[in-house]
């Protein structure tokens, strides 16, 4: 396989409008000839979808939730950012550019990025006049907040609920098509196969989840925007239905897998109460502007915060990167939190977590004032701990949060296989081995709404594509696997329920491919997990039939595909003999215990190719050539 | 803790549906209300017994995907919150439940809890946003929207169609939803060209849906976890009779096309 990135020759900031003025165009009046699949609606397949109705083609578009509306983009807190500088502090496309590039840490494709900076001025005009109601000054013009760590305030919100208020932007907008007949959309459908004939992405099979019924679905190109795979974990900040289905479909057709080893661990989130525990709630990074973060300085401190006397303290975040102190980026935040509790100074239940502190800010700006900024964010705290935050310090501990991996695309936003486009989330492509606070809700939208109308329009109007329908054998041979495979689950009826082993294959990756990664510890897992996969294959217990609601089923189905997918991202990990961005191998550290990159053996793409079941997965490199930025060592100190 | 559970149990659309009894031991109070349905659907797996059926996904209040009837009440007991953000502390130790689906002529059950709401969809589709394509927007700074009316908006906007307006009205009507679209729309500039027809569009498509009228029982924003308020409902009622005043042939014409 020849990974080619198809990157537009010319100076950086000129590739784009020259792509775009030499990609083809599909003639107005041919577009509605051509018909695309769009699987998933939040941020990035749902601003596709209704971006490719608008300019004409005929859309179908799939969801399992019961509407477009619930994709998990929904719950998105914090922002979205743009380089729009209406601040006038500083910022411009090229500081975004440079700050998501270094936030990466140098994993990124220079022109993705670059590009991406570009269209996020554009994004927020979009979002504006759909009526997204984004918090704004007196004067009636757009409010700013600094976000994850950036020295400008580049980041746009609404109140805590901004991935909300841009999905039903967008979510709106496709309804539109919907009435106007350009989008057909299909709710709770998941799609459990890719379709290629002739080596082109040409359809999907999908279950209705209501009826059961798998059904084939033909397209002249196929668009996945099925978010991140963080669930592979079991407990993680995503929504419970995220999975890695779609891209581990593709992957097994033959679409190359990027850096699946790169995923993001968050800070900030309420820690884990019990046995019980079914996911993990994120407190926005915004509370990092005003909250000090904690620990005593003294291992089995038992006593309350309260009576911890300020000398007994340790701000640690403080005290080793005085520079940026408690706004550090994630991965260090994270990693920080998980070495005061490795030293057993954890706070709280089992001494998993750290204290996030108000005190001060309390003191300085009054108790009314955080109300203003946080209020909802304590209470959502307050009702999940039954601990009330403006009194006593919040426990916080890191958890998943987000997989900057995901199928490779070249610069036009396609996989290695023709015509199966990749956005967002679901993607790798930009954010490198560590994505930067409010910048995935703009790669999703830019992917969707500003790059794939026109790439899709440049792939459809030069691919060979004979004409094909449902009968085509390819699509008979992946409905019956399909049917054969939920048998086959259904048939079981062992011991063990999908839950089980979803929590234990999750166990095994947050101890050994979390945070802090060994060589040992990876191989383990790769010793372990296809066990795990042939006991679940042995043991599962999988009630009802494939003829009905089954929700067992859907589960066993993505956590198959999980029990799967683990082994590549263990084995990626295991790979890269460096530390990056969230990818810390502990082998590989300063001496003062940060990240050590190795630019000189790993500055490149991992590309993964699936070679059969029981094989190991094929390496293919994208080298990335920095010819704009200086590589240098990330420092937050 | 402790606690029994009567829960609807339904195989399908088509069949009937009955209340089926289910005790539940050994419960910590900091579980979610959808925690101890997970507990209660490993049993009943582990026992060989079809799990209950319902929907949820972010499990934090925002996708509006989880609903149900706890006690006769949507969303169960705590103002404000929606299931998933309900903790077994807000009960009694030993207490009997009752969950059931959202009770509505336009959501039909499709099995024991789950419901199907795309007729919330299709209203939306009826008028719920603004036309604009893709690319043709100037500049987000261009035209100030006093911070008041973006503030006010928002606290429409909040919604997050899970449907227990619905399910609390007497009347099963949709008017608190639909309202709220309508009146987020229409304090922003953006939204004023298509005000009126939305409005409209909006109102006929909920009735087509099968919804009832609303009779200002004001059990919706009671219900509401996010409060949306029943002033908006107002709000709608004078878009609604200005719509059909004024101009009644156009926009009618508008709508059909
Ligand atoms: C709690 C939280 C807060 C966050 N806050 C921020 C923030 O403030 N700023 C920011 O920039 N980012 C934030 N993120 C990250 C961001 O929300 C996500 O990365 C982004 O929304 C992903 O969007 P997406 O469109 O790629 O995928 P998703 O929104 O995950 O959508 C996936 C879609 O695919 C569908 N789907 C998946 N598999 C299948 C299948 N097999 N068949 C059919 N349909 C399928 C789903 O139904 C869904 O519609 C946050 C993430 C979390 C978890
Ligand atoms: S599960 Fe999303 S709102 Fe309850």
């Amino acid at each position: 396989m020849e990974l080619n990135a198809r990157i537009p020759s010319g100076p950086l900031a000129e590739k784009w409008d020259r792509h775009r003025f030499e990609m083809k165009l599909v003639n107005p009046a041919n577009k509605r000839k051509y018909s695309v699949i769009v699987v998933g609606t939040g941020l990035a397949g749902g601003s596709a979808a209704a971006s490719l109705g608008e300019l004409g083609y005929q859309v179908s578009c799939f969801c399992f939730q019961d509407s477009p509306r619930r994709a998990h983009s929904i719950a998105a807190q914090g922002g979205i950012n743009a380089a729009k500088n209406y601040q006038n502090d500083g910022d411009s496309i090229w500081r975004l550019f440079y700050d998501t590039i270094k936030g990466g840490d140098f994993r990124a494709r220079e022109a993705n990025v670059y590009r991406l900076a570009q269209i996020s001025v554009s994004i927020i005009d979009q979002c504006v006049a759909q009526g997204v109601p984004f918090a704004r000054e007196y004067g009636g013009l757009l409010a700013n907040r600094s976000f994850g760590g950036a020295q400008v305030s580049r980041t746009f919100y609404a109140r805590g609920q901004t991935g909300q208020q841009l999905l039903l932007g967008c979510y709106q907008a496709l309804e539109r098509q919907v009435a106007a007949g350009t989008v057909r959309m299909y709710p709770r459908t998941e799609m459990l196969d890719l379709v290629l004939i002739d080596g082109a992405a040409r359809g999907i099979v999908t279950r209705d989840l209501v009826t059961g019924k798998v059904e084939s679905q033909v397209a002249d190109a196929v668009i996945l925007a099925t978010g991140g795979y963080g669930n592979v974990f079991y407990l993680s900040t995503n929504a419970r239905g995220s999975n890695v289905t779609a891209t581990y479909r593709a992957y097994k057709r033959g679409a190359a897998f990027g850096n699946p080893c790169y995923t993001q661990i968050h800070p900030t989130c309420i820690p884990v109460s019990g046995d019980y525990q079914s996911k993990l709630t994120l407190m926005s990074e915004s509370l990092r502007n005003d909250g000090r973060v904690w620990v005593p300085r003294a291992g089995g401190d038992g006593r309350p915060p309260q009576q911890i006397p300020e000398a007994e303290r340790d701000y640690y975040l403080e005290r080793k990167y005085p520079s940026f102190g408690n706004l550090c980026p994630r991965d260090i935040a994270s990693r920080a939190a998980k070495e005061v509790c490795d030293e057993g100074r954890g706070v709280g239940p089992g001494g998993l977590g750290v204290y996030l502190d108000f005190g001060d800010a309390i003191g300085r700006i009054g108790e009314a004032k955080v109300a203003e900024r946080y209020g909802n964010l304590f209470q959502m705290y307050q009702r999940i701990t039954d601990e009330n935050p403006y009194q006593t310090p919040m426990r916080i501990f890191p958890a998943v949060h987000y997989t900057m991996g995901g199928l490779w695309v070249d610069y036009n936003l396609m996989s290695t296989i023709p015509g199966l486009h990749v956005l967002g989330e679901a993607n790798f492509s930009d954010h490198g081995a560590n994505r930067l606070g409010a910048s995935a809700l703009m790669q999703g939208l830019a992917d969707g709404y500003f790059i794939i109308p026109y790439t899709l329009g440049d792939y459809l109007a030069t691919a060979k594509l004979p004409r094909v329908d449902a009968t085509h054998p390819a699509f008979r041979a992946a409905e019956a696997e399909v049917g054969e495979r939920a048998r086959k689950l259904l048939g079981i009826r062992g011991q063990r329920t999908v839950d089980s082993f979803h929590r234990e294959l999750g166990r095994l990756l947050w101890e050994h491919c979390g945070m802090a990664r060994t060589a040992a510890g990876l191989k383990a897992n790769l010793d372990r997990i296809p066990a795990l996969r042939q006991e679940f294959w042995e043991n599962v217990n999988v009630p009802g039939s494939g003829e009905e609601l089954n929700q067992s089923l859907e589960r066993a189905g993505r956590v198959a595909d999980f029990l799967e997918f683990a082994e590549l991202l263990c084995r990626d990990a295991l790979h890269r003999e460096e530390s990056c961005g969230g990818h810390f191998r502990v082998e590989h550290q300063t001496p003062d215990g940060e990240a050590l990159r190795d630019d000189q053996h790993f500055c490149y793409v991992a590309a993964w190719e699936y070679q059969g079941p029981d094989r190991v997965p094929a390496l293919r490199r994208e080298p990335l050539e920095f010819e704009n930025v200086h590589l240098s060592t990330r420092s937050y100190k | 803790m402790n606690l029994t559970l009567y829960v609807w149990r339904q195989a399908s659309a088509a069949s009937a549906g009955r209340l089926s009894r289910y005790e539940a031991a050994d419960l910590s109070p900091d579980m979610s209300f959808l925690e101890l349905l997970d507990v209660v659907n490993e049993r009943l797996t582990r026992q060989g017994e079809a799990p209950i059926a319902f929907d949820h996904d972010c499990r934090e209040g925002i996708c509006g995907s989880c609903g149900l009837m706890i006690n006769g009440v949507a969303h169960g007991p705590l103002k404000a919150t929606a299931t998933c953000q309900l903790h077994l502390r807000s009960f009694r130790d030993g207490a009997t439940i009752y969950i059931e689906p959202w009770r509505a002529r336009a959501f039909p059950v499709l099995r024991d809890l789950v419901v199907d709401r795309t007729a919330f969809d299709r209203i939306i589709a009826a008028g719920g946003f603004v036309g604009v394509s893709t690319g043709s927007a100037p500049d987000a700074n261009s035209l100030p929207v006093p911070k008041t009316d973006a503030d006010l908006a928002m606290d429409a906007a909040q919604c997050i169609g899970c449907g227990a307006c619905v399910a609390a009205c007497p009347n099963a009507s949709a008017m608190l939803f639909t309202a709220a679209k309508v009146g987020h729309l229409a304090l922003l500039p953006q939204g004023q060209p298509e005000r009126m027809r939305r409005a409209l569009g909006m109102v006929q498509q909920m009735d087509a849906e099968g919804f009832g009228g609303c009779t200002w029982h004001g059990e919706c924003m009671e219900a509401c976890p996010k409060e949306i308020s029943i002033d908006w409902i107002a709000r709608l009622y004078r878009d609604y009779i200005r719509a059909s005043a004024t101009r009644p042939e156009r926009v009618a014409v508008e709508v059909a096309l």
